[in-house]
């Protein structure tokens, strides 16, 4: 495969309330900003990730080319998921087509709607929809099956996510939560509120190069590339009485085929605290990776570009000479159905 | 562009109105499964699945590929899903190719589709976003203006669409899978049926349809073993341009032109009238024949409309156009653009049955969509590039 590495990252202040800004307005500084630190105006290949849904209307993406500037007509795909299988995309072209550098960004605006009914629109439309089952609720099924079967408590859960929301405090681009009070009421029980990724408005970019101009943009941001060592993502059927909520075979699976053992840092895609404990064990994570120095999702969760952001953090740890081997991981679909594994190296 | 790629396995349904019968997953099954059958391999043998469609308004399920993933055997295998609006078909083909052409893989299922009874498209294409106030009705709304804009930069006289829409559907009796296929179809019953949007009359756009199209995509190697002939991947492209731009030609778009001048290099093609035997076009409204003709470089501009009128892209023809019947005749939208990837490729493998052009060696596959902004194009042949 060819070395490819992610030269830049960035993310806007991600937002818990809605604040008047279009999704375009939201793209523009941070795909402008990217520009001027990496000193390419123009991309070989370019693609994004969001979801119409949110918008409440078709072909969201559509006007978000108006931040990158597509004129001249642009190289351009887009996958209607996270920005992290944006990035997928422009890897896999990577490998072959006579490209240098890609721009891969994410971007979705929840607060323009509720996104636990938008979420339910995403079962099976037959017979889990009509049930009118919400994300939480699947979630709060899967913790259910994870602690009945791990033994861990209710309490092993609010820890998660006492540590995440205190890195969430340190991190300029999440939220600004609270530690989970004693009496935090229940979302839907075993989760409780804090167990729960609060929803943000945000997006991310990520630069991605490879031949020369790796060490030329590198050269002029004065960051350490972040090398896509392994990357590879794999499905779980949909349907929750199929399968054994407590595990994640998609997630073991792409970490094994991303090479995913000795990483020091892992940033991952937890909307749920118990997510957390289920990735460590699919991904074989001991207790001395750290898991979501960022927060995570559980600091702030920008829908369609929080994994695309784990992976940029992982590599941004890397830019910034912190560690030398990380972990991005990105989910889609309920109860962790999907799993990205990115393994980056300086 | 990287390793070679094949296309061994190619399914369709039955493009039609409503498919009642079936379940958004089964109508997928139905194409994927003779796809696989096509391709002689089963499930199992499917390394990876990526999936298109348009908007997911269009039924009403987000994300929809999480549900197809049990019918699609996408377990434990990676799963991923395009949407470029209605280039998506022709997308989501290059994106699978991708997969092939990295050595990522070495057998791919694409599919894609649209169930368009679940819901109502000029609706579903009609809705604004929050911030923005909708200026059209539908497609037909939006593109009207721009075939106008065509008719008067071009001097081509009220009836060549009407020509076009008679040729496609009279190609669309000779396909097994075409939704309209209306005997006896002639200039005067296309010139009875109402306006909708000046100049476009009823027959003359697509309908709506449930349906889906699969492909096979494979490596060398594993195209070997395949029991029909492949067709091969001698190039792909997609371009994009901004949909509101006062410096755009929404008529003859640079996207489409720059997008083609990059599929024609990398298949080595200087000359696409003479080199390419047929192309499978998105034409949804008649009136982008001729447009398309001069966009993708097959005459001058200003000319297309005269190639249309002289029988050029008819089967009989020294450049036939949509021998299928084209999205005219069958329109799911999400699937339209993979539809015409299949098709050229049909075609170069010798396999389109009763519309197949004969001697066909390189075949043109073409979509576009959003505001005309969005291009996907491949060029498929029967020899391995």
């Amino acid at each position: 495969m060819k070395d490819i590495a992610i030269v830049a990252f960035t993310q806007s202040r991600h937002s818990a309330e809605e604040n008047g800004l279009s999704e375009t307005e939201m793209l523009l500084p941070l795909i402008t900003g990217v520009k001027e630190q990496v000193g390419v105006s123009r991309f070989d290949f370019t693609c994004s990730g969001s979801n119409d849904y949110l918008l409440g209307a078709p072909f969201s993406f559509v006007s978000a080319l108006d931040a990158v500037g597509a004129w001249p007509p642009i190289s351009e795909s887009h996958v209607e998921m996270d920005g992290a299988w944006a990035l997928y995309e422009a890897w896999v072209k990577m490998q072959y087509a006579d490209i240098e550098t890609a721009l891969v960004y994410g971007f979705g605006k929840p607060s323009q709607g509720s996104l636990r009914e938008i979420l339910a629109r995403g079962y099976d439309p037959y017979y889990l929809a009509p049930l009118g089952i919400d994300a939480v609720s699947m979630a709060a099924l899967q913790a259910r099956a994870y602690l009945a079967r791990s033994g861990a408590k209710e309490g092993d859960l609010t820890a998660i996510a006492a540590r995440s929301r205190a890195a969430g405090r340190d991190n300029p681009f999440a939220l600004s939560l609270d530690d989970p009070a004693a009496d935090a009421p229940y979302d839907v029980a075993p989760l409780r509120v804090h167990d729960v990724a609060p929803e943000a408005d945000g997006a991310a970019v990520v630069v991605l190069a490879t031949g020369d101009k790796v060490a030329e943009i590198s050269a002029r941001t004065g960051l350490t590339p972040a090398w896509i060592r392994g990357i590879d993502h794999r499905a779980d059927p949909h349907s929750p009485g199929v399968r054994d909520l407590s595990v994640s075979p998609s997630a073991r699976l792409a970490g094994q085929k991303a090479g995913a053992a000795g990483v020091e840092v892992a940033e991952l895609h937890v909307q749920y605290s118990h997510e957390e404990l289920i990735l460590r064990e699919a991904l074989d994570l001991g207790d001395d990776v750290v898991v979501n120095p960022s927060g995570g999702p559980l600091a702030a969760n920008p829908m369609m570009a929080a994994g695309l952001i784990r992976i940029g953090e992982a590599a941004a740890r890397i830019h910034r000479g912190e560690n030398r081997r990380t972990l991005g991981h990105a989910t889609s679909g309920p109860c962790l159905q999907q799993n990205l594994v990115a393994v980056l190296e300086a | 562009m990287g390793n070679p790629c094949a296309i061994i396995g190619i399914g369709q349904t039955r493009y039609q109105t409503k498919r009642l019968d079936v379940s958004i997953a089964g109508l997928l099954r139905e194409a994927a499964q003779r796809a696989l059958e096509d391709a002689a391999l089963t499930w199992d043998d499917i390394d990876c699945v990526v999936i298109g469609k348009a908007p997911d308004m269009f039924e009403g399920v987000m994300m929809p590929e999480a549900y197809l993933a049990d019918a699609l055997g996408a377990t434990g295998k990676p799963m991923m899903r395009v949407h470029t609006a209605g280039s998506v078909g022709g997308s989501t083909a290059i994106v699978a190719a991708s997969m092939i052409q990295s050595g990522v893989h070495q057998r791919v299922l694409t599919i894609a589709w649209e169930k368009q009874s679940e819901s109502n498209a000029t609706w579903a294409l009609t809705v604004g976003g929050p911030h923005s106030t909708s200026l059209v009705v539908g497609a037909g709304g939006y593109f009207a203006p721009h075939i106008r804009a065509y008719m008067r930069r071009s001097g081509a006289p009220d009836h060549i669409g009407t020509l076009v829409a008679v040729k496609d559907r009279e190609n669309a009796l000779l396909n097994q899978y075409a939704h309209l296929r209306i005997p006896g179809i002639s200039r005067e019953m296309v010139e009875m049926t109402p306006m909708l949007w000046e100049p476009i009359r009823y027959l003359e756009t697509c309908p709506s349809s449930d349906g889906a199209c699969a492909m096979i995509l494979a490596s060398e190697d594993a195209a070997r073993q395949a029991p029909n002939p492949p067709a091969w991947v001698h190039g792909t492209a997609m371009r994009s341009e901004p949909i509101f731009f006062a410096g755009r030609d929404t008529v003859n778009p640079q996207g489409g032109k720059d997008c083609a001048a990059d599929v024609y290099r990398q298949a080595g093609i200087t000359d696409p009238r003479a080199e390419i035997d047929v192309a499978e076009v998105y034409v949804p409204f008649s009136w982008y024949e001729p447009m398309w003709l001069e966009n993708l470089g097959f005459c001058a501009e200003g000319d297309g409309w005269k190639l249309t009128e002289a029988g050029a892209t008819s089967l009989k023809g020294d450049i036939p156009w949509n021998a299928s019947g084209g999205v005219l005749s069958s329109n799911p939208i999400g699937a339209s653009g993979m539809i015409r990837f299949a098709e050229a490729a049909l075609q170069v493998r010798g396999m389109a049955g009763d519309h197949q052009v004969d001697g066909a060696r390189r075949a043109l596959g073409h979509a576009y969509g959003g505001g005309a902004q969005f291009f996907a194009m491949w060029i498929v042949g029967s020899e391995k590039p």
